[in-house]
């Protein structure tokens, strides 16, 4: 099993580093997990954060367009914050299970 | 009289009219079911269509053969469903009132959300298979084609049937390969996931077939728009992918209605916030939602359906005996994955647990094999036809549990340092 250390606290991840247990997340962590990608997190960030763990939740299945449309940040603004893969990566900051397909 | 109404007579709708006209009572419940179409596509054999393996006539069925005589049937579409009123408003200006409404209203591709997919190249160098319309069309062009660089591109990740797009790939190698033109085809599957595999198991017993089979993987990849005069894809940070032929999955939507009623989900795409286990939806508690309707974070496929057909009879039956929804669906889903050459691979998974390796439906035996590329998979998948016209439908029950049985598969465990 792979873990990460954070202040004196074992947490355990996937092979890939994102966590098995969303409930371990926290704003310092995130900005911890944000730094090994060289994103430094604004307040954006947290909100764009806070609204994937929120719908995560509720059980819903997440993707790039619905972030876009959550009124926070277009899909552009999105690709700005975490470039590159913006669900793939806000998803791994926000501690909580990466983008999937079924298989 | 009661009035039990479902919106929807595709796969999910279908199949409750057939289980709800079996187990309610008919002299207390009229069933009424509303659909826009008269025909019923098998859509699992679109895919087939553009490899001339399966012809045109083979998937379509007229809606009414399906549905019990005692059923109501009206094709209109639906305008508005009034919760607060507990009536629909039809298209023509018929209002229908319900005791108990299903919604099985299903997804669509709707190319018209990415600017440039339906362009001057719509249906001449870009096609979908999501359709009739596009899989038979894109079967002639195929025909003609003389190579080139095709492109199956992905625009979106919550769309119906998330394997279909990797089985063209498969087929699309076999097909050329077999026409003698395999050489002068270059095959680019474009994804905005982090690959064509994305979970560890599969990804292990099944991404050498990428490699076997020569096709290119561009990962991260979200379509912004098609630039139709230079032929190029062009994603949301600016990244190119130039093509000859283009097929294209495009964004998949719910119905208008749900829409137009405000019983969508916040993010626009229609489908209708539900209980990813009882399937009631969050809005209306004598409101329950099926198949591709939902927002459930299930697959968007026909195995999903039947599977939660079983969980929403027992549920509806409960909730007009006024007793609590007890049965709870798990996300099971199955699904075949078509690989060329008369073989398949096989999957079997819910909301918790990965498609693992072994054997389905039965342990040791089989006949099918999990995450396998074997000949017994391919032929499940055209029995499924059969199946499909015959059993699931028609509301009967398959071998197969509805929650996902852990009998066959293989688990590894894991290992505690």
């Amino acid at each position: 099993m792979e873990t990460l250390e954070f202040n004196n606290k074992t947490i355990a991840v996937n092979e890939e580093g994102y966590l098995k247990d969303s409930a371990q997340w926290s704003p310092e962590l995130a900005h911890q997990l944000a730094k090994d990608v060289n994103i430094n997190l604004t307040d954006k960030h947290f909100q764009v954060l806070n609204w994937l763990r929120s719908k995560q939740a509720e059980g819903i299945a997440l993707s790039i367009r619905k972030v876009g449309n959550s009124g926070i940040v277009d899909i552009k603004e999105f690709y700005q914050l975490f470039p590159g893969g913006p669900l793939k990566i806000s998803s791994k900051i926000a501690g909580i299970p990466k983008p999937v397909s079924c298989i | 009289m009661k009035n039990l109404l479902i919106l929807g007579a595709g796969t999910a709708g279908t199949m409750m009219a057939n289980k709800l006209h079996k187990d309610l009572n008919r002299k207390v419940w009229n069933i009424t079911i509303v659909d826009p179409e008269v025909v019923h596509y098998y859509q699992p054999g679109f895919l087939f269509i553009p490899f001339g393996i399966y012809q045109p006539e083979d998937v379509v069925r007229m809606k009414a053969a399906f549905l019990p005589k005692e059923v109501d049937f009206i094709v209109d579409e639906v305008k508005l469903i009034t919760g607060e009123k507990n009536e629909v408003t039809l298209k023509r200006g018929r209002t229908l009132p319900y005791d108990v409404l299903i919604i099985a209203t299903g997804a669509n591709v709707v190319p018209g959300e990415t600017p440039g997919l339906e362009g001057k190249l719509w249906y001449k160098d870009i096609f979908d298979f999501y359709t009739y319309e596009g899989a038979t069309l894109l079967a002639k062009k195929l025909e003609t084609w003389q190579g080139g660089k095709l492109v199956i591109s992905l625009t979106e990740t919550l769309i119906k049937c998330p394997v279909a797009p990797l089985e063209f790939a498969f087929l699309a190698d076999a097909y050329f390969t077999e026409k003698g033109m395999r050489s002068k085809v270059e095959i680019f599957y474009v994804t905005p996931l982090s690959g064509a595999f994305t979970k560890p198991k599969a990804t292990k017993m099944l991404s050498a077939l990428l490699e076997e089979k020569h096709i290119t993987v561009i990962p991260d990849f979200y379509v912004q728009e098609v630039d139709n005069e230079r032929k190029t894809l062009i994603s949301y940070d600016q990244k190119e992918v130039s093509f000859d032929l283009l097929v294209t999955v495009p964004v998949n939507k719910g119905a208008d209605v749900i829409a137009a009623s405000n019983m969508g989900d916040e993010d626009g795409l229609n489908f209708v916030p539900t209980d990813k286990h009882t399937l009631q939806s969050k809005k209306f508690e004598n409101v329950f939602v099926i198949g591709d309707a939902t927002n459930v974070p299930a697959s968007k496929a026909g195995s999903v359906a039947h599977f939660e057909g079983e969980i929403l009879l027992e549920n509806i039956l409960s909730f007009i005996h006024q007793l609590p929804l007890e049965a709870k669906f798990d996300g099971h889903a199955n699904c075949f994955i078509e690989t060329g050459y008369g073989k398949a691979a096989l999957i079997d998974f819910n909301y918790e647990t990965e498609p693992l390796a072994g054997k389905f439906p039965w342990p040791i035996v089989g006949p099918m094999g999990l995450l396998k590329v074997n000949r017994a998979n391919h032929f499940g998948k055209l029995a499924f036809r059969w199946i499909y016209w015959h059993i699931l439908l028609t509301g009967k029950s398959l071998p197969v549990t509805s929650t996902m049985s852990m009998a066959g598969k293989e688990v590894e465990k894991e290992i505690v340092k």
